[in-house]
């Protein structure tokens, strides 16, 4: 099967200092890729990149029929990425003064101009499969840590995204919470759709990823299927981080 | 020493009163094109846009580092000599304009402050949904910097109502303007400026109670 996202030659640079340095990377459809390695790596810049929060220096990023030039991407190029890009944030980032479905909403009514309706049929569903049919007026403030980290996947599912990237989605939350979010999202990665998730939980990687990739120092040093990786990994370098992580 | 005149003190209370309107009228309209041109600079300042960034900075400093009264002279005396066409403008319009430009430089900080303590990561978020920076600023950073420089701006407000007093140096009969006249009649300078200190202070009471009534509003709202 081809790739629907393909990634060429991405890099980043901030300042003099090279964080990215040529990534390549093609995701299938329906593909569940988690990306592992030690921190400071430049996965999160990895994920930053693709959704252009920190545009990417060179390379091309193709999204099933979009395909952008980083040297050369315009305004235009960086919406429609975002557009076909849902990203859950690590400190959940949810909008403070709009409520639990404004929040789901927002993208819908304000960026795809829906009907209001129609946008708060949707949030019902939504809100309904995050198990928070009956908290949709709820302001963040008001919601724990876990419901609200479900919202944070909440807003981005509503983008219908064809890549969803995921950056270390449970790592803010107290660990009572943990466990419902990674439910969440594994109820998300049955239902094929592709993404993109860097985590530190090697038994969630394992258990829901169809391709595990490692990277060390700004490049992707090693990937394949959770039990090679797990198992019986080629490069001393991944062995070392698995060793350290347990 | 005499004995206040309180009989010539309640002849000039509905005088004053009179006068009401025009100082409200001109601390209104001056406080709502101060809000909207303040929250423009802040914006420039936020975003960093080039050279208009300069621009807005050197216009801050300008009006916050001289004196309103210096300010006011120079636009309703000083300019029209060299823009001929401003020699038609009134005092009301001077001095609206100038407390605007005055005003507006103090208000943009404290916008800017405020957008600035909308978490860093929803502006993220919303960029990440595709939101263009108008519909971010719009319709999610900037109703909350509102809610965290109410509080301020309701002082600069009462501030402004304060300053109004000054047209009368521009040649406004306003509520300062009426005490002036009035005591250069009667020579009762103490009962004149008097009544029209207890008028400043009154409205300011009164605004301060919608103050706090606003507060606790807010705060509820905020706490939820
Ligand atoms: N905005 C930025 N400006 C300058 N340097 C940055 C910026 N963002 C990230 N970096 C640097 O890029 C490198 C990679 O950071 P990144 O956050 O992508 O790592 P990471 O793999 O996600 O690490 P972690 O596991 O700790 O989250 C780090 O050295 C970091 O200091
Ligand atoms: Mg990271």
């Amino acid at each position: 099967m081809s790739c629907e996202i393909d990634i060429a030659g991405l890099v980043k640079r901030f300042g003099g200092n090279t964080v990215l340095n040529g990534i390549d990377l093609c995701l299938k459809p329906g593909e569940r890729v988690a990306v592992i390695g030690p921190s400071g790596t430049g996965k999160s810049t990895l994920l930053r990149c693709l959704n252009f929060l920190d545009p990417p220096d060179e390379g091309r990023i193709t999204i099933g029929d979009l395909s952008v030039d980083a040297a050369r991407a315009g305004k235009a190029d960086m919406l429609a990425l975002r557009r076909r890009t849902g990203f859950v944030f690590q400190n959940y980032a949810l909008f403070a003064n709009k409520t639990a479905r404004d929040n789901i909403m927002e993208g819908l009514t304000t960026v795809r101009n829906w009907p209001k309706p129609k946008a708060e049929e949707r949030a019902r569903e939504i809100l309904q499969q995050i198990g928070l049919g009956d908290r949709g007026d709820s302001y963040p403030s008001a919601l724990s840590g876990g419901q609200q980290q479900r919202v944070g996947i909440g807003r981005a599912m509503a983008l219908d995204a064809e890549l969803m990237l995921f950056d270390e989605p449970t790592s803010a939350l107290d660990p009572e919470w943990v466990g419902e979010v990674l439910d969440l999202i594994r109820r998300i990665a049955d239902g094929r759709q592709t993404m993109l998730i860097v985590t530190h939980e090697m038994q969630f990687a394992r258990e829901i990823a169809d391709r595990i990739v490692f990277m060390e120092g700004g490049r992707i040093v090693e990937q394949g299927p959770p039990a090679q990786i797990f198992g019986n990994a080629r490069d001393e370098r991944t062995r070392a981080f698995l060793r350290r992580v347990g | 020493m005499r004995p206040l005149d309180i009989a010539y003190m309640w002849e000039l209370v509905p005088v004053i009163a009179g006068y009401i309107p025009l100082t409200l009228f001109m601390a209104v309209i001056a406080m709502v094109a101060a809000l909207v041109l303040a929250a423009l600079l802040a914006i420039v300042r936020v975003l960093k846009i080039p050279v208009l960034d300069r621009v807005v900075a050197v216009f801050i400093s300008f009006f916050r580092g001289t004196p309103l009264l210096v300010q006011l002279f120079l636009f309703y005396y000083g300019l029209p000599q060299m823009l001929s066409f401003l020699t038609s403008i009134d005092g009301v319009t001077a001095a609206i304009f100038g407390l605007t430009m005055h005003f507006s430089a103090y208000m943009a900080e404290s916008i800017r402050g405020a957008i600035l303590g909308v978490d860093r990561s929803q502006w993220e978020a919303a960029q990440s949904i595709g939101m263009t920076q108008g519909q971010l600023l719009r319709r999610i950073v900037l109703p909350q910097a509102a809610r965290t420089a109410a509080p301020t701006l309701m002082n600069y407000f009462i501030d402004m109502i304060k300053s109004t007093s000054l047209a009368f140096t521009l040649g406004v009969t306003e509520m300062m303007g009426a005490a002036q006249k009035e005591a250069a009649g009667s020579f009762l300078y103490l009962e004149a400026f008097l009544v029209v200190a207890l008028f400043y202070w009154a409205i300011v009471e009164l605004l301060s109670v919608g103050q706090r009534r606003m507060e606790l509003h807010l705060g509820k709202a905020v706490a939820r």
